[in-house]
């Protein structure tokens, strides 16, 4: 009955046929979606110029016929009974019947269930904002303490400690970030040499160019830089990782097997973090210091001796120790904030993407706080 | 039910599939006919869900091919393999709903990218379609406000939105209460008859299979390929081999008795 083709570029065909004051019309060949716009507009316009009674369509020359152009002809059929016309479907065969068979007029005119969400007023989106802020540093300050215990619980107990996973971790976010934080670490020292030269050398004091890259890139660049980095690469790593396990259920399973998930979950996360930042930070020191030495030996004509050793004798002791605590902080706020994030994720693709967003943005936020409370902190205490 | 009018709209021949070494399908060819209901049964990791992979065109072959009106699928270029996508549907195991839409958004995506429609219609086909499957009034939910059965009727809306020409379903009743597994068997049963849509039907509850299916083919995990087809009544009462009788009398095949167990 119905061909395996539809040509759509094949013209259907409605032709009239008047009988009194009653007009029948022809339906013949194909109607369905893709051609709803054009023949529901055709039959309109046949009964809507007419002074008529009566109006029959015929379905025997159709021959294929889809639930959406269905719909159209009992829209035409409401439209012709608007207009005081009696509008009636003929020689319908069974397929056809039962197509109209599960087109329920209940549902076509049911108000929803649920209105559209509307939105908010200004007063309203600034309030909730603040809400939402509230409960953040909330969240945030109970998952501070639940991390604690956690790692206490770690402590007291090495056993429990899943050294697998925070081997996995530190490659993750260590091993596999060597290329990028030594790249950029680099570019970092070379730009910083350059720039500084521009300055000094106007005073003649080439010299302190070395001084200048080791100290900042030990000191402020190399901790900064390299955390900015595991944030990115491995802050929202730990946030959409947790995050697809909250909507797969995996962390109800852990909690419901009498796991902690944030033992089990964050705190290899965090330690693996805590190891691997600090190394990860000396690294990008050394390389920083590289890059500055390259611009000393090819720019300023510093022999590569000279530049060493202005490089060494500016860092003292204090200062790669502190870059080291500070780098060991930033690691904790990092990999936290991280877990902290994807845990919040409630359901869904989008939640998983909202909190891995945020994760990045709010670990970069604190370790720049935490930078600053810092320097305060180093320079009252030398 | 429709008289099934032996038409195939549908050819799977020689379809081999290989991940590696791997093999998951060797050699299988059938045909589903033009307003059937086909339900494709097995046990676990026997390879239904790549063989409904291969038919939507989303896995392709090792060898052989998938013909859908004649022409060959699996070498079907990305235009091609589009158009083919619009005459069909699918309802995925986890209904696959759009986490951040609406209902409504959901079924009016498909008739938004392949129609040039205006919002007042497709809004009205979005109502009829919901109508169909029972879920009039749902337009402005999310999937999450759902339950389980509700979710998998509006997955099966949202397939049938362009008004597909054949329908597949992974593992339909999966996860779902009796009740709500009958109601949907029935829903299936009642659009096949109503519209004519062909259906493909991966499933393996032995209940529903009996009632909605036309004809059934079954697939074995040692062979990678079919091992018996028929319709439900002849499998049950005429089948010799005992894969197929173990599968439609529900007993576990022998091997699982004879293992040795510690405690006799």
């Amino acid at each position: 009955m119905m061909d395996l083709k539809q040509d759509w570029q094949k013209p259907y065909q409605i032709s009239t046929k008047t009988q009194e004051s009653k007009l029948i019309i022809y339906l013949t060949g194909e109607f369905g979606l893709k051609n709803l716009a054009s023949f529901a507009g055709e039959i309109t316009s046949l009964f809507s110029q007419q002074k008529i009674r009566a109006m029959d369509i015929d379905f025997s020359g159709i021959t294929y016929l889809d639930s959406a152009a269905a719909l159209s002809i009992i829209q035409v059929q409401k439209a012709a009974t608007a207009e005081n016309i009696d509008c009636s479907l003929i020689n319908l065969n069974d397929e056809t019947k039962g197509i109209f068979s599960v087109i329920y007029e209940k549902a076509l005119t049911r108000s929803p269930l649920k209105e559209k969400e509307t939105r908010e007023g200004l007063v309203t989106q600034i309030g909730g904002a603040s809400l939402n802020i509230l409960h953040d540093v909330v969240t945030f300050i109970t998952f501070a303490g639940e991390l604690l215990s956690a790692l206490s619980y770690t402590v007291l107990h090495p056993q429990s400690l899943r050294t697998r996973d925070v081997l996995f971790y530190m490659k993750r976010a260590g091993v596999d970030g060597l290329p990028i934080v030594g790249l950029i670490s680099m570019l970092i020292g070379l730009i910083l040499a350059f720039m500084s030269y521009l300055q000094l050398r106007s005073v003649g004091a080439n010299i302190y160019v070395p001084s200048l890259v080791s100290f900042a890139m030990v000191k402020e660049l190399g901790p900064i830089m390299t955390a900015i980095l595991v944030a990115g690469r491995s802050g929202s790593a730990f946030a959409a990782e947790i995050g697809t396990m909250v909507v797969n259920e995996e962390v109800d399973a852990l909690t419901s097997m009498g796991f902690d998930p944030v033992r089990f979950l964050a705190v290899p996360k965090v330690l693996a973090a805590v190891i691997v930042v600090p190394l990860l930070t000396l690294y990008a020191d050394l390389f920083g210091i590289i890059g500055g030495l390259i611009v000393g030996i090819t720019g300023l004509d510093l022999t590569a001796h000279t530049y060493i050793i202005q490089s060494v004798k500016t860092i003292q002791v204090f200062d790669v120790v502190t870059s080291l605590i500070k780098a060991a902080v930033f690691a904790v706020i990092i990999a936290g904030i991280g877990c902290q994030k994807g845990f919040q994720v409630r359901s869904g693709a989008q939640d998983v993407g909202k909190y891995t967003t945020s994760a990045v943005v709010a670990a970069i936020f604190l370790i720049v706080v935490a930078d600053s409370i810092f320097a305060i902190m180093f320079y009252y205490m030398r | 039910m429709q008289s099934p009018e032996h038409k195939p709209i549908i050819v799977v021949e020689n379809a081999t599939v290989r991940f590696g070494s791997n093999t998951v399908l060797e050699n299988v060819s059938f045909q589903v006919n033009k307003g059937e209901i086909l339900v494709i049964v097995g046990e676990s990791g026997c390879g239904k869900t790549t063989l409904l992979k291969i038919m939507i065109g989303l896995q392709k072959t090792t060898a052989g091919r998938v013909l859908f009106r004649e022409s060959n699928i699996m070498n079907a270029g990305q235009m091609e393999l589009n158009n083919y996508r619009q005459n069909i549907g699918v309802l995925f195991q986890s209904s696959a709903l759009f986490s951040s839409m609406t209902l409504k958004e959901n079924i009016a995506l498909p008739l938004q990218e392949y129609t040039n429609l205006d919002s007042a219609t497709i809004d009205l086909i979005v109502r009829m379609k919901l109508g169909m499957v029972n879920l009039a009034g749902y337009e402005n939910h999310s999937p999450a406000e759902l339950s389980g059965g509700m979710k998998k009727r509006a997955g099966i809306a949202r397939a049938m939105a362009l008004d597909p020409i054949v329908l597949f379903f992974d593992e339909l009743s999966a996860g779902l209460d009796p009740i709500t597994a009958v109601e949907l068997d029935d829903l299936i049963i009642k659009t096949n008859e109503a519209l004519g849509t062909t259906m493909v039907v991966v499933s393996h509850e032995l209940q529903s299979i009996c009632k909605i299916a036309d004809r059934v083919i079954m697939l074995d995990k040692a062979t990678k390929g079919i091992i018996a087809e028929g319709t439900p009544a002849d499998l049950k009462e005429k089948a010799t081999d005992p894969r197929v009788r173990s599968f439609f009398l529900r007993q576990a095949p022998e091997h699982n008795s004879q293992d040795r167990s510690y405690v006799r």
